[in-house]
């Protein structure tokens, strides 16, 4: 080891800001889809995408199996499950093991870090749950209706509002995985699928909302696909859910400590 | 030159005081933080950099808050104590990494001068997960350095290096610190701080038990009353020259459990000496026995440890 000589003097700005660091993102995917964890992430939408064609050469098109499989499995389990892995697994295992300190001891605004984290959350959850719930509609009943977009886009953008609520949850306890999995799979997967007041506080209802408008009331109906919040109200909430999840998630981490060995 | 300002600072986390109204100053040059393990030194580490907000007291560095500053961290580089890094990433891809998050012009020759600086080329291009713990510590040290900061916290970064890497390390501390770095070591090692640091804080129990030059650190140890362990032929009349001979404050017969007080005292009887002048104790002692004719089973030093060290400095 020897002595460093003087480097170029970094950026007089006192912040690095932004909406998005490329570094950060880099660190948070390489984090996120590790040899082990991509074969697990890839294990949902391959079971997925396996059952729909198993089904399609079985059964035929039927899209009220369609509707129960994509929908009823896909897009209301798998997405907030994958929610749950990508979206706190963005943050929290670094708060955990203390490596996010190689993050946070620099002069990067952590508004840019959150959203950064966010969007990586967000892209692993609509790659590998949201895209693979529509493209097994799409097996299972083709492109004459609307369902497959219906569902692919109520996927996407379900995913979207669970990567920032999750990767909050991430940052604000360290019981985050444990949080994110009694809210997918009890809260509303089971409590909002019985209490009516609940519905409407469930992500996965807003992103119904979404679905419904793209495949028609009456198929919706039919299908037992309808929303317990109009469009307009659903599409409000997921966007406010969003930013203000992915906000506050910077927020805290301007905040967030850091305790010793001792 | 950089200027970090720990002023009448507590941390406490629930009911346990970790850092206790401690004021310190650390300027230009190596500052050692020495203390026992649970002393408070990574707390105050982590206070310094900005990862933690005193429960009272402020911490500046040049009179800008440390706390919620990530601005501030264009001037501090930090050596966690923690082990965890990005081990699926190569240690040269780690440091480029860092740069990068510090916004430096050309993180590429920043990051090469840093790897060259912590010696660890040749390992560069392996994943950090298959590193040796010396090597680990050099890739921490290196992401400290890649942005040239003017102050460096170093939370026990001895830990793991061999004699050689400890060394060199050394070395490279001592350089910046003459170069006007604000560098600060926290160890739980005596001996290291004393090699590197100009300056010494002790810490003890949250506490800021001594301030000073590791000379006066040394004699504040020194000269602190020793107690010795003696087991002789004939502890009363060892005990009555010892007082005689003013070099120790207080000499306590210690019977075995059941043992009568009577005269004769078994040889499982032990002698504790507070010693106040230990050179002229140890010179005397054997002079004493010698022409009382008493014969000394056993003299040993009862109290070497770091801890009763400590714990004398923040009683004075």
């Amino acid at each position: 080891m020897s002595a460093q000589p003087p480097l170029a003097t970094p950026p007089k700005s006192e912040t690095i800001g932004g909406p998005f660091n490329l570094t950060v993102a880099q660190l948070t995917m390489r984090g996120l889809l590790g040899r082990r964890r991509v074969i697990f992430l890839l294990a949902l939408p391959g079971l997925l995408i396996a059952l729909a064609i198993l089904i399609r050469a079985l059964a035929g098109q039927d899209d009220e199996v369609t509707a129960g499989v994509a929908g009823g499995l896909g897009v209301a389990v798998f997405v907030p499950l994958m929610g749950v892995i990508a979206g706190t697994g963005a943050i929290a295992p670094e708060i955990d093991d203390g490596s996010i300190v190689y993050l946070l001891a620099k002069p990067l605004s952590r508004h840019t870090m959150a959203t950064t984290k966010a969007l990586v959350a967000m892209v692993t959850i609509v790659v590998f749950s949201g895209l693979p719930a529509g493209l097994a509609a799409f097996l299972m009943s083709g492109a004459d209706n609307d369902l497959a977009l219906g569902l692919l886009v109520g996927g996407c953008a379900a995913g979207i509002a669970y990567g920032a609520v999750f990767l909050l949850l991430g940052v604000v306890t360290r019981s985050a995985v444990l949080f994110g999995l009694l809210y997918a799979l009890i809260w509303e997967a089971v409590v909002g699928s019985f209490v009516p007041g609940a519905k409407t506080l469930s992500i996965s209802q807003w992103a119904a909302s979404i679905t419904e408008a793209i495949i028609g009331k009456d198929t919706a109906e039919s299908l037992n696909m309808e929303s317990a919040v109009d469009l307009g109200v659903g599409i409000t909430l997921l966007v406010i859910v969003t930013i203000g999840a992915t906000w506050y998630a910077g927020r805290r981490l301007r905040s967030i400590r850091l305790a010793g060995e001792e | 030159m950089a200027t970090l300002k720990i002023d009448t600072v507590s941390r406490w986390f629930g009911n346990v005081v970790a850092v206790n109204d401690v004021t310190m100053e650390f300027g230009p040059g190596v500052t050692g933080l020495l203390g026992p393990n649970g002393a408070g030194k990574s707390t105050l580490i982590n206070m310094m950099g900005g990862f933690l907000p005193p429960s009272s007291g402020a911490v500046t560095l040049d009179d800008a808050p440390v706390w919620r500053n990530e601005g501030i961290y264009r001037r501090i580089g930090l050596v966690p104590e923690r082990e965890a890094m990005y081990d699926g990433v190569s240690g040269y891809d780690f440091v480029l990494a860092n740069a990068k998050l510090h916004g430096l012009p050309d993180a590429a020759a920043a990051t090469k001068r840093a790897i060259e600086t912590v010696d660890l080329v040749e390992a560069q291009s392996r994943p950090i997960s298959t590193y040796s713990k010396g090597m680990r510590q050099r890739a921490k040290l290196a992401t400290a350095l890649v942005h040239d900061p003017q102050v460096l916290l170093l939370d026990e970064p001895f830990n793991g290096l061999d004699p050689r890497q400890r060394i060199h390390l050394m070395d490279l501390l001592r350089t910046m610190g003459k170069e006007g770095r604000t560098v600060i070591v926290s160890s739980h090692i005596l001996e290291e701080v004393e090699e590197l640091a100009s300056r010494i804080e002790v810490m003890v129990s949250g506490r800021h038990a001594a301030s000073g030059g590791f000379r006066e650190i040394r004699k504040l140890m020194t000269e602190r009353p020793h107690q010795y362990t003696i087991r002789s032929g004939d502890d009363r009349a060892l005990a009555s020259a010892i007082i005689a001979e003013r070099c120790a404050s207080a000499v306590q017969l210690v019977l075995p459990k059941g043992a009568g007080t009577a005269p004769g005292v078994s040889h499982d009887a032990t002698l504790q000496v507070q010693a106040t002048d230990v050179g002229e104790f140890v010179r005397v002692l054997p002079r004493l026995a010698l022409s009382r004719g008493i014969r000394l089973y056993e003299v040993s030093p009862a109290d070497e440890s770091l801890e009763s060290v400590f714990a004398y400095l923040v009683a004075r």
